[in-house]
C-alpha cells in the first residue's frame, strides 16, 4: 500500500518534558493504524502533533509529501486531516447543527456534505437544535466524529472514541470506521482496549515512551499475544 | 415636581446611562470572554473615542449633525486600528497570557493616556450635539438626543446578538471562545479571530464615547469611570454573556440614576459596590455566566 502519512524523527516537548522521543510512524492509503500503548505513552501527543497543536521540536511530518509541522495548526485541518479527540470536546453550548456547520466551513463544504454525514449518523439528524453538551455520552461520540468527517478528510486521528460507551455504541463507533475505511479514508486510532483494536485494525504500533517500538498486522499480533502485554502491560 | 414624573425622570437618565454602559461593557466582556484577557486599557479606548469625537467635529466645522455622524464613523475605525496594532504588536506576542497581558494593557492605559495628554491637552472639551430637539412629555420636557442615545445603543446591542447568533462570524467566535485548541483544529485562524474581536470591543467603547461625548465632555482621564463601571458590570453580569452585561448595565444604570436623584450618586455607588461584593461571594460566575471549566 502506498504511504499518505509518514512521520519521521518526531520530538515534542511539553514545556522542559520531552514525550515523543523520535517517533517513526507510517499510515499507508485506506489503512486503520492503531496506536496502542500504556498511559503517557506518546499515543494523545502523537495526534496532536499531527494536527499542530503541539510544536514539533524536530523530524518531519508529511501528508503524501506536503510537511505538515511547519503549519499553522489552523492549516492542518485544510490540508485534509480531521481529529476526533479525547473526551469529544464538542462545542458544548452550541447545538448539534452549530457544531457540524463548524466542521463543515473548515474546509468550505456545503449541503451534500451534510447530507452524506448526516446518513451516516441518522440520530444526530432528529437532534439537530439540540444543544450538543446534553446529548448523550454516545450521542457525543457520534457528533465529534461526524463534524470531523464534515471536513472529508484523506486521514482521521481518533483518540479513545470508545471510552465510557455502552457496547452497542462501541459496534457502532467500529463499524463507522470499518465503513469508512471502505470510502478510502485512513484513520489512526488510539485505543486502549486490545479486543476492539484487533476488531478494526489493519496494523498496530505499540508506542513507549515516546518511541514506535515496533509495528505489526493485525492477524500478526492475534498469533503474538505476547506483544501486548511486552509493550501494554495486559494481554 | 410630584413622585411619578420625578421616577420618570430619574429612571430615562438611568437609562442613558445604562445605554452607554451596556456598550462600553459588552466590549470588554466579548474580549474577556473569547480572548481571556482582563483588558485594563479598555477605558482608554472610551476616552480615545470621545477625543477623536471633538477632534473630528471641530476639524470639520461644519453642521454639528454634519460632524457628529463623521465622528461616529471615523472614531470607532481609527480606535479599531489603534486596537488592532495593540494586539500585534503586544498582545500576540505574549501569547495571550492572561496574567501578563494585564500588566501588558496597563501599560497600554498609561501610554494612550499620556499620549493623549500631549496631543489634546488637559482641558474638557464639549462636542455639540447634533440635534437639540426636546421631547415634550406631559410633565417636563425631555433631550431627544439623550433618548436617541438609548434608541442607538439599544440597536447596536441588538446588531451584536445577531452577529454572535445567526452569523458565521459569531460562530467561530463562540468556537474560539468555548476551546481555542478545538477551533484550531477545525481551520478556525484564532490570532486572527483574536485581533478582531480585540478591535470590536475597542470600537464599542469608542462609538458608546461618541454617543455620551455631546452631553459629557472629551478629557483625557475620562476612561477611569468607564472602566471601573464596565468591570462592575461584566462581574454583575457574568463575564462574557451578553444579556448578563445588558441586565447588569440596566440595573446599575438605572440604580444610579434613580438612587442619585432621590438620595444620593454616593449611596448609588455603594449600592452597586455591595452587589459586586454579593455576587463575588454567592455567584462568582456572575448572575449568566457560566462557571469556570
Amino acid at each position: 500500500m502506498a504511504e499518505l502519512l509518514t512521520i519521521n524523527g518526531l520530538d515534542c516537548f511539553y514545556g522542559e518534558v520531552q514525550v515523543l522521543h523520535g517517533l517513526d510512524l507510517v499510515l499507508n492509503k485506506g489503512e486503520v493504524l492503531c496506536l496502542l500503548g500504556r498511559n503517557g505513552a506518546g499515543k494523545t501527543t502523537t495526534l496532536k502533533a499531527i494536527m499542530g497543536l503541539v510544536p514539533a521540536a524536530a523530524g518531519s511530518i508529511s501528508l503524501e509529501g506536503r510537511e505538515l509541522s511547519t503549519l499553522a495548526a489552523h492549516e492542518v485541518p485544510k490540508a485534509g486531516v480531521a481529529y476526533v479527540p479525547q473526551g469529544r470536546r464538542l462545542f458544548a453550548e452550541m447545538t448539534v447543527a452549530e457544531n457540524i456547520e463548524i466542521g463543515l466551513m473548515a474546509r468550505g463544504k456545503g449541503q451534500a456534505t451534510r447530507e452524506a454525514v448526516l446518513d451516516l449518523f441518522p440520530r444526530l439528524r432528529e437532534r439537530l437544535r439540540q444543544r450538543s453538551g446534553t446529548l448523550s455520552g454516545g450521542e457525543q461520540q457520534m457528533l465529534a466524529m461526524a463534524r470531523a468527517l464534515c471536513l472529508e478528510p484523506q486521514v482521521l486521528l481518533l483518540d479513545e472514541p470508545t471510552e465510557g460507551l455502552m457496547p452497542s455504541m462501541i459496534e457502532k463507533i467500529r463499524e463507522t470506521v470499518a465503513k469508512l475505511r471502505g470510502l478510502g479514508v485512513s484513520t489512526i486510532l488510539v485505543e486502549q482496549r486490545v479486543e476492539a483494536v484487533l476488531a478494526v485494525a489493519d496494523r498496530v504500533a505499540f508506542v513507549e515512551n515516546g518511541r514506535n517500538r515496533e509495528t505489526m498486522t493485525a492477524e500478526a499480533l492475534r498469533a503474538d499475544p505476547a506483544a501486548v502485554k511486552r509493550y501494554v502491560g495486559v494481554g | 415636581m410630584a413622585f411619578g414624573p420625578h421616577l420618570l425622570l430619574a429612571t430615562l437618565e438611568g437609562l442613558v446611562t445604562a445605554a452607554v454602559l451596556a456598550l462600553t461593557a459588552l466590549g470588554l466582556s466579548l474580549v474577556f470572554g473569547v480572548m481571556r484577557i482582563v483588558n485594563v486599557a479598555h477605558g482608554e479606548f472610551f476616552m480615545l473615542g470621545a477625543v477623536l469625537a471633538w477632534a473630528v467635529a471641530t476639524a470639520l466645522g461644519t453642521h454639528p449633525a454634519i460632524g457628529f455622524v463623521a465622528a461616529l464613523i471615523v472614531a470607532p475605525l481609527v480606535v479599531g486600528a489603534v486596537a488592532l496594532l495593540s494586539e500585534r504588536l503586544v498582545l500576540r506576542r505574549l501569547n495571550y497570557d492572561p496574567e501578563a497581558t494585564i500588566v501588558a494593557t496597563i501599560g497600554l492605559l498609561y501610554i494612550i493616556q499620556q499620549l493623549a495628554l500631549s496631543l489634546y491637552g488637559p482641558e474638557a472639551r464639549p462636542v455639540t450635539p447634533p440635534f437639540s430637539y426636546r421631547v415634550l412629555l406631559p410633565w417636563f420636557g425631555y433631550s431627544g438626543y439623550k433618548l436617541s442615545i438609548i434608541a442607538a445603543s439599544a440597536l447596536l446591542l441588538v446588531a451584536t446578538w445577531l452577529v454572535l447568533t445567526r452569523t458565521r462570524i459569531g460562530l467561530v467566535m463562540r468556537a474560539t471562545q468555548y476551546d481555542r485548541e478545538m477551533a484550531q483544529a477545525f481551520a478556525i485562524p484564532v490570532e486572527r479571530v483574536y485581533a478582531g474581536v480585540f478591535a470590536l470591543g475597542a470600537m464599542l467603547a469608542a462609538f458608546a464615547a461618541v454617543l455620551i461625548v455631546p452631553i459629557s465632555q472629551a478629557h483625557y482621564l475620562m476612561g477611569q469611570d468607564p472602566l471601573l463601571l464596565s468591570f462592575i458590570v461584566v462581574i454583575i453580569g457574568g463575564l462574557g454573556s451578553l444579556r448578563g452585561t445588558v441586565v447588569a448595565a440596566l440595573l446599575i444604570g438605572l440604580s444610579d440614576g434613580i438612587v442619585s436623584m432621590f438620595f444620593s450618586p454616593t449611596l448609588a455607588k455603594l449600592i452597586a459596590t455591595l452587589v459586586v461584593a454579593m455576587v463575588l461571594v454567592f455567584r462568582p460566575q456572575g448572575l449568566f455566566g457560566t462557571a469556570a471549566r
